[in-house]
């Protein structure tokens, strides 16, 4: 091929491209230039950018995606299987196999899905206990996805600011319930000892620190003209098809439909607590990438509202049929003796009936559909995982996008694999 | 501060109780009047979500009808999931839709029921979206078919396996082991 040919060539296609597609680089091939191979690219399903085992098989005109198929399913457990045949106690290490980055909150879903089918009033402290640590999970969940949303664009600095406040948060897991990433907190009834001393001291000092570094995160990329060039814009999903897709969660409410279930349907006490709904208008990655900022600012806000206003009183309900007994009185007192061997032999009567709870998870709804024949494990348990539900959308996002577009898109939607794979 | 917000909130709560039943009532009287009450069986509210049985010749018009309702706009397909009851004669599989208006904030849960033998239920991918890979889910875990959907094919299992793991009869042990009997767990 002449030089001449090639230049004249760039040129039409520069020119062509200006007065078709204004907002895309001028060199960048038309999709429906038929004249250019396709490429097929497997992107996973363990590429270090898609953060979780799944695979897209993409159709690439050049860099732009034509098609692509997911395959999702590496990591299936078979939750729902193996849940039928575990007591309700032991559901909620399934839980915290799904979302793990806030486990938290689907031990809390789980156990208050469990307590609404037992008819079990959980006192006032202890809801606000759940409350608090709920959102702590919320802001982790989120602390990550923005993170890892900057690594992606090539910011890494912000990604380590944001892990050594998780890890404060982890430390107050540990300090709550012993463990730090599948957290197994709390019981059916309540939680299962007080916030300690060291807790609420720990809490109170990262309530103290963590709002400067979180401006410092937002000052670093809020209005980041390298960032803003690869989010905006990109990945975007309408109200219509959103909701279409059954989209929940701040992916919903970066589309601009405020649907949330904490203010919807509340649950541990929310309806006591003062919070906005963050909401965006495009539904794009940097939509995505703004609500779960104001999220987090919004969960601190509760956070410290419940802090403030924690009830005295017993941090357990008085249900001696399903609330495990101090193990101390199991030495001593044969009715707790009782109680504990038919707590963890799971023979605790459970009413025959169906029930469907759902909390507001880091990334969505997420539901529990519980059907109780009344047996010692769950006849039949459901699970509405957020991921797995909106996931499908995935392809629809990034047609017609770059390959960096779909990898920004993809981490800004926060697909977790345990959750979308259960 | 606490005990002066507790009991006005827990009056909200009981008071909230009230419209939440009267929702369900009006969602009832609408899907009596739009779809003939004899469509609907076994109606009830189990902890305030109203439940309702109804054949799978219907299932297709009535969330199709629901989405287009401009009166109350169920237009939110929650979940969708399989069941199996084998003791049900002619009746051991199911369908549960949990359907959701944001707009109202009433939800409801549609049930359908039908024999193992003809698994068939109409596909809800021509009105939403989201029904695609809850239908490949139940089609992976029950082996319920759905005509019309565009890719039904194994979601979270892998291609080759030859039956619906969630299926009552596969018990979650190896069937086969003499060693582990199981008097305490399982069913």
């Amino acid at each position: 091929m002449a030089v001449n040919d090639t230049l004249e060539g760039t040129r039409k296609i520069v020119e062509e491209a200006e007065v078709q597609r204004p907002n895309l680089h001028p060199l960048a091939p038309s999709v429906n230039d038929f004249n250019q191979e396709l490429t097929t690219l497997n992107l996973g399903p363990t590429h270090p950018a898609t953060h979780g085992i799944f695979q897209n098989i993409l159709q690439m005109d050049g860099e732009r995606i034509i098609s692509g198929v997911p395959t999702i399913g590496y990591i299936h457990r078979a939750f729902e299987k193996i849940a039928e045949r575990r007591p309700f106690y032991q559901i909620t290490p399934l839980t915290d196999r799904m979302n793990y980055c806030s486990s938290p909150i689907n031990n809390m879903g789980w156990h208050m899905t469990v307590e609404k089918l037992l008819g079990v009033e959980v006192p006032k402290r202890a809801q606000y206990m759940r409350v608090i640590l709920m959102e702590l999970a919320r802001i982790s969940d989120h602390l990550i996805c923005n993170g890892i949303l900057g690594v992606d664009t090539g910011a890494f600095t912000g990604f380590l600011y944001l892990m050594d406040e998780r890890e404060k948060i982890y430390e107050i897991y540990e300090e709550v319930s012993g463990a730090r990433l599948t957290t197994n907190m709390g019981r059916v009834g309540g939680m299962e000892r007080d916030f300690t001393d060291v807790a609420i001291q720990k809490l109170r000092a990262w309530l103290k620190t963590f709002p400067a570094v979180m401006s410092e995160f937002e000052k670093m990329f809020n209005r980041n003209r390298i960032f803003m060039d690869r989010v905006v814009d990109v990945g975007a999903i309408s109200a219509e098809r959103a909701l279409n897709y059954g989209f929940t969660g701040p992916n919903l409410r970066a589309a601009g439909v405020d649907y949330d279930v904490r203010v919807m349907n509340p649950y541990s006490s929310y309806q006591d607590f003062e919070f906005e709904i963050p909401v965006g208008t495009k539904g794009d990655t940097y939509d995505r990438f703004m609500v779960r900022n104001e999220e987090i600012w919004q969960s601190l806000r509760i956070i410290n509202q419940a802090l403030e206003n924690l009830p005295e009183g017993p941090y357990h309900a008085d249900a001696p049929h399903y609330y495990l007994p101090p193990k101390q009185a199991v030495y001593k007192n044969m009715e707790a003796l009782i109680y504990h061997f038919k707590i963890v032999m799971g023979e605790i009567e459970a009413p025959v009936g169906e029930v469907y709870h759902s909390v507001e998870g880091g990334n969505g709804e997420l539901g529990f559909y519980l059907v109780s024949d009344g047996g010692r494990t769950p006849y039949r348990l459901h699970f509405r995982r957020p991921c797995f539900i909106y996931y499908q959308a995935y392809t629809e996002m990034v047609t017609g996008q770059t390959l960096s577009d779909a990898i920004v898109t993809l981490s800004s939607m926060n697909v977790i694999a345990g959750e979308l794979d259960a | 501060m606490a005990d002066q917000n507790e009991s006005p909130a827990a009056q909200e709560a009981a008071a909230a109780q009230d419209p939440a039943t009267q929702k369900n009532a009006q969602l009832l009287a609408l899907l009596h009047r739009l779809f003939g009450e004899d469509t609907f069986t076994d109606v009830e509210e189990p902890y305030g979500l109203l439940t309702a049985t109804t054949t799978r010749e219907r299932i297709h018009d009535i969330i199709a009808g629901l989405q287009q309702d401009q009166e109350l706009q169920v237009n939110f397909l929650t979940t969708m999931c399989g069941m199996h009851f084998p003791d049900k004669e002619g009746q051991e599989l199911g369908m549960v839709y949990h359907l959701h208006s944001l707009v109202h904030n009433v939800r409801l849960r549609l049930k359908i029921f039908f024999p193992i033998s003809d698994p068939v239920v109409p596909t809800m991918t021509d009105l939403y979206s989201t029904a695609n890979w809850m239908e490949r889910e139940a089609y992976d875990f029950f082996g319920i078919q759905f005509p019309g959907h565009p890719n039904l094919i194994r979601i979270l299992n892998v291609e080759d396996m030859d039956y619906h793991p969630m299926r009552k009869e596969y018990a979650l042990e190896d069937g086969t082991r003499e060693d582990k009997t199981d008097l305490f767990f399982g069913r």
